[in-house]
């Protein structure tokens, strides 16, 4: 009995969000429905999709929230997971055809005749702005930035509107970072980036990731007072939980890209061994 | 994420880091949090709302009456800053002391604990479900040390933060532990006087 009450503690969100409910389950539904039709991409893939999925949901609708609120380096893992880990796995799952096969049909047909009109490419320029690999990697490292000024991040965590929105925003251009990075349909809305501009972009966001961890690891002063001022989760001596949280940012942060290249690595190879006779059209050396 | 919601996220930020037309000493959090709410148990065992300081500049403090550091201090300034303040300004300003140690701070105990700091102190406690609702919707927490249910003796850790609410119930400050008594009684009388 014990056990089902911790787990529904544990369970239950500490801020529910309606937003983010629909679209972690909107998702799951569409994938599952996509997977029911046909679309079925193999058990590594779906098995990457769905621990990406509840990756987001764990960190943002659970008792872990509460923590992220609490623990400077709670939250630091909380973004860790949003911007690196969840969106890495989804994103790799490349999940795409599986949630178009997922959509209703009387939404399907229409999609496919509109993915097809010229206005898809116009209303697809900003998407394809912000994909431009320079303006990603700004991106993918400012945002982490943003955040951490240690004025934004008082106010961010004082407020429950701007905490969701540090939070949207890092989940997002995750997910748009690592679309990127992944992308593997020449044919698709997402620029296909040379192998060589891929590994580029991954190693480019690893030195400012690496500065600012070390920032606040070896900084001798509380930068976030907004723990102390607010309560922690738990009696922890702040400056150990800013070095917690330092290295959070710092080692897990960048060994995500060295994984990227990996993956990107196997992926080169597979596509050359197994496509040998033909010339490889998505993922030409740069 | 489209470019407009995302610039959508850059405007929000420079606004919140260059608005303000009247300087503070003290932190700005103007819209940042909620308006003042609350229900829970006056010095006199009564249930007490917002109502209670309606009208009045109001200081939200969470503590506890056995508190060894940061609530003695902090009651302590504020007292100093009350002392210090014009008696037309004072007058406009309540204190809430908000025990999150209902088990030890019976509302006798808080009667004493807030007269000892003067008149215009109020104590308050709650049920564990009004302390959390109250703290959650001003994003503190508290909790309690290992020695709960044991000893007498246990601590309480808890938000070091007084939160500032004009006369309409709307959040304007955050005082700190290093904001000076100065600093506080020049902010509070322009609280008062805008």
């Amino acid at each position: 009995m014990e056990v089902i009450a911790g787990v529904r503690w544990f369970l239950t969100p500490w801020e529910f969000a309606p937003l983010v409910q629909a679209a972690i389950w909107g998702a799951a539904v569409l994938y599952l429905s996509g997977c029911w039709r046909g679309a079925w991409p193999g058990i590594p893939r779906v098995a990457a999709f769905a621990i990406g999925l509840v990756g987001f949901y764990v960190v943002t609708q659970t008792r872990l929230d509460y923590y992220a609120q609490y623990l400077f380096y709670a939250h630091r893992g909380q973004h860790l997971v949003l911007h690196h880990l969840a969106p890495f796995l989804v994103a790799l799952s490349a999940p795409a055809p599986v949630l178009a096969a997922g959509l209703p049909r009387v939404v399907n047909e229409p999609w496919r005749r509109w993915r097809r009109s010229r206005w898809l490419t116009v209303l697809s320029l900003p998407y394809r702005l912000l994909q431009h690999p320079i303006i990603a990697g700004v991106l993918f490292v400012g945002l982490i930035y943003l955040w951490l000024i240690p004025s934004v991040h008082f106010d961010a965590m004082l407020s429950a509107q701007l905490y969701w929105l540090m939070n949207a925003s890092m989940a997002l251009d995750g997910l748009l970072f690592w679309w990127l990075i992944f992308a593997r349909d020449a044919a698709g809305l997402t620029p296909c980036l040379s192998f060589g501009k891929r590994v580029a972009l991954l190693v480019a966001v690893v030195p400012p990731q690496i500065l600012v961890g070390a920032i606040m690891v070896f900084s001798e002063t509380n930068l976030f007072d907004v723990y102390s001022v607010c309560g922690r989760a738990f009696p922890i001596n702040p400056m150990t939980d800013q070095q917690l949280g330092g290295v959070l940012t710092w080692i897990p942060a960048a060994m995500m890209s060295v994984i990227g290249v990996l993956v990107l690595l196997a992926m080169r190879l597979n596509e050359l061994g197994g496509e040998a006779a033909r010339r490889p059209k998505t993922l030409e050396v740069a | 994420m489209r470019a407009g919601s995302l610039a959508g996220v850059f405007v929000a930020v420079a606004l919140l880091v260059a608005c303000g037309d009247v300087s503070w000493r003290t932190k700005d959090i103007s819209g940042l949090m909620p308006d003042l709410a609350f229900e829970l148990t006056g010095e006199s065992g009564e249930t007490i709302t917002a109502s209670r300081v309606e009208g009045h500049t109001t200081l939200l403090f969470f503590g506890y009456t056995s508190c060894p550091d940061i609530c003695p201090v902090m009651m302590g300034k504020l007292a100093a800053v009350m002392q210090r303040l014009p008696t037309s300004v004072a007058e406009q300003v309540r204190i809430l002391f908000v025990s999150v140690d209902p088990d030890r701070d019976s509302p006798k105990q808080l009667r004493q604990y807030t007269d000892a700091f003067g008149a215009r102190f109020i104590g308050a406690t709650g049920t564990q479900e009004q302390l959390g609702a109250l703290s959650k919707r001003y994003r503190v927490t508290y909790s309690y040390g290992s020695k709960k249910g044991e000893a007498e003796n246990y601590l309480v850790s808890h938000s070091s933060a007084v939160f500032v609410f004009d006369d309409q119930g709307q959040v304007r400050l955050m005082l700190r532990q290093d904001d000076s008594v100065e600093a506080i009684a020049a902010d509070l009388k322009q609280l008062t006087q805008l």
